[in-house]
């Protein structure tokens, strides 16, 4: 299948309103890259460049080594599965599947070969003679990846295609996308999602989209455990990475930081003896906060509790309008509602930003 | 009285008699008749709102009862009786419809009538999708449209006027005040033509002024109709390889076919019933002749009350189907 190639992509609308910059992005052939990002970030901009369905305003995009920036949609090698599935309502599955090959004047045989394997694929088999009205949400989407299917393209593109599901719904196609994925191994995909357990399930490189440019790239796990800004770290992993600000007073392999909340955290993040003094932001997830026994990193009156069974969400009171700190501990803790709590972190998992920056990546 | 003011009266007259009645007759239902308390509070209740719809619809049952229902069965029996002098009347069966099928200028009539189905709707119908799907992208695409729709606003008789005078046809040595005539000569045309006597011609010349008229109403309806197809399925089309005029005709049109189809047969519609157009340019001479125009001229000119309702009758028999067809699409188009 395909590389693709992004150099300096830009999008302008209308010679004015910039939506996308410095686009800079190398897909290897078989990857499945999601772009994640805030909604309006562009990231459905981004893959509609790539389809072909927006004009690109700047730079090149270069698909197996061709720059495809004036190629038409069709000649691109690329498939599309849309968030309404945008299916052909007045053609039976069938005809939807066989709509692209017919235009391309494939033979009879060919097309229905082509269908009768995507449909066994996706188990549409027994549907191929409905109209799409006459189909479920789930089979719909279905009938949508099988329309790319049959066409055997170079790059597959999803566009959310499951924000128009139902939750039960949604876990079952994803796993469907997950397995289909791992049944054609040298397919690149392209897939943009705001949820953030589909980018984590299913991502081989999560590309997160913000303020016009990207903002980090990297496997799951590297955004989740080392984000390059206070950005991307609370935008990765749900609640939100808690931000609480520091003062660094000591360097080394080992940051100590003292907090203006009182308390003291340590970091394993490196730093230079210029750090010393410096204002930053220490960055701890909540689930990765535990009860302090002795040192603390943070100490607030719990506001509400959520018991969810398996762990309680802490939502400590706000202070100054600041987001509210939140911490997951595992079990159920309903007692410590307006309770003090004095909570720290293990420093492996305590992270350290400057100015929006992390301290490993600048 | 001024006139105006006498309109003016009128319009405040039958205003409030119509909120008047609605009103007062409400009252009358909710605290006369039955009043929702005493001992059978309940089953009054039940009661009026039974009542109530037929009380609401009365006025619209009453004056459709008047002026159509009443009217096509005292049509009926007049196309199967014979006026006699003297204002009394005699059923004749079916002489009138024989009478009627021996005419010579009736089959003229509806061959007319059959030329202009198979002419003016779909041509209304394939200009109005055109425009539509033209202007649809254009920045002045809304003014062009609303030019195109502005004929609708046109009463029949005044557009036929109009139309009077683009064909209209001067002596060879005087300006040409109508439009094609000017143009004819403009481009080698030897003398002016009078075009509206030229057979066969000048049925189309006459269609040419419906078409003009009811375009607009197509365009408007397949317009909206257009906007209506959800965009990803077009985009989902260019993905697949479609070029503009597939997209067009194997995804956007079959998309509204229903709405196609409602357009159509209202505008068939139209034409089964056209009568000003050419009551006001042709009067139905140099073969022009059309059904609802043949039916006047037998009422009022030839003052055969008999032949008269009988091709009243055949109009609605032709116009009733396509109207049970248009309804039934027009509501499934709803659903």
């Amino acid at each position: 299948m395909a590389d693709l190639v992004l150099k300096d992509v830009e999008k302008t609308y209308g010679g004015t309103v910039n939506v996308l910059n410095d686009i800079n992005l190398d897909i290897k052939k078989g990857e499945l890259i999601v772009f994640v990002g805030p909604s309006g970030c562009g990231k459905s901009t981004l893959l509609r460049m790539i389809a072909g369905l927006e004009k690109i305003t700047g730079g090149t995009l270069e698909i197996d080594g061709v720059v495809v920036n004036d190629v038409p949609p069709a000649q691109r090698g690329i498939a599309m599965v849309f968030q309404s599935y945008a299916l052909y309502p007045h053609m039976t599955v069938r005809d939807n599947m066989a709509f692209a090959l017919k235009l391309a004047k494939k033979s009879k045989e060919e097309i229905d070969a082509a269908i009768a394997s995507a449909a066994e694929k996706l188990q549409l088999t027994d549907y191929l003679d409905r109209l799409p009205k006459a189909l479920s949400g789930g089979q719909r989407q279905r009938v949508a990846i099988g329309r790319s299917i049959v066409r055997d393209p170079k790059v597959y593109l999803f566009d959310e295609p499951l924000s128009n599901l139902d939750a039960a719904l949604r876990v079952a196609t994803r796993i469907e996308i997950a397995q289909l994925k791992e049944a054609m191994p040298d397919s690149t995909m392209i897939y943009v999602t705001h949820d953030q357990v589909e980018a984590m399930t299913l991502a081989t490189r999560i590309v997160v989209l913000a303020n016009k440019g990207i903002a980090q790239v990297g496997t799951p796990l590297e955004l989740y455990e080392t984000p390059n800004g206070e950005f991307v770290a609370q935008f990765i992993g749900s609640p939100a990475m808690n931000l609480l600000p520091g003062k660094i007073t000591g360097t080394g392999k080992v940051t100590t930081i003292e907090m203006d909340g009182g308390g003291k955290a340590t970091s394993h993040y490196e730093t230079k003896d210029s750090d010393l003094g410096q204002t930053v932001n220490v960055g701890v997830r909540p689930e990765d906060m535990v009860p302090a026994e002795g040192d603390y990193v943070f100490e607030g009156k719990v506001n509400i509790t959520e018991a969810l069974g398996e762990v309680t969400l802490l939502y400590f009171q706000s202070v100054d309008g600041a987001d509210p700190v939140i911490a997951k501990l595992p079990g159920i803790h309903a007692e410590l509602r307006h309770q003090t709590v004095r909570l720290t972190a293990d420093p492996s998992k305590v992270h350290l930003f400057a100015n929006g920056v992390s301290l490993k990546h600048r | 009285m001024h006139p105006a003011f006498l309109g003016l009266f009128t319009i405040l007259v039958g205003v409030s008699v119509c909120v008047g009645y609605y009103y007062f007759s409400n009252q009358l239902l909710d605290k006369v008749l039955f009043p929702a308390k005493g001992p059978n509070a309940g089953r009054n209740i039940n009661r009026r709102e039974m009542i109530r719809p037929w009380l609401f619809l009365m006025p619209a049952i009453f004056a459709l009862g008047l002026y159509l229902a009443y009217p096509v069965v005292k049509t009926l029996l007049l196309s199967l009786s014979e006026r006699l002098p003297g204002g009394a009347s005699q059923f004749v069966g079916f002489d009138n419809y024989t009478k009627l099928f021996a005419d010579e200028k009736f089959w003229e009539a509806l061959q007319n009538n059959m030329l202009w189905l198979l002419v003016v709707p779909a041509a209304c119908t394939a200009f109005g999708l055109l425009i539509a799907q033209l202007t649809d992208r254009i920045s002045w695409g809304s003014i062009a449209k609303s030019l195109i729709f502005m004929p609708m606003a046109i009463s029949f008789v005044g557009a036929a006027v109009i139309w009077k005078l683009v064909y209209d046809a001067r002596p060879i040595d005087q300006d040409q005040i109508g439009v094609l005539n000017a143009l004819y000569l403009l481009f080698g045309g030897q003398e002016p033509q009078t075009w509206l006597t030229i057979p066969l011609a000048n049925s189309f010349f006459l269609m040419l002024v419906l078409i003009w008229i009811q375009t607009g109403f197509a365009m408007v309806i397949l317009s909206a109709a257009l906007r209506g197809i959800p965009e990803e399925t077009i985009e989902a089309a260019i993905v697949d390889g479609a070029n503009p005029f597939q997209v067009f005709f194997k995804i956007k049109m079959p998309q509204i076919a229903g709405t196609i189809v409602v357009v159509w047969t209202t505008i068939t519609i139209v034409v089964l019933k056209v009568f000003d157009i050419v009551f006001a340019m042709t009067n139905g001479q140099w073969q022009t002749q059309v059904l609802a125009n043949y039916m006047y001229f037998q009422l009022f000119t030839a003052g055969d009350w008999g032949v008269g309702s009988a091709s009243a009758m055949i109009i609605m028999l032709l116009v009733t189907p396509i109207l049970v067809w248009n309804v039934y699409n027009a509501r499934k188009e709803m659903r």
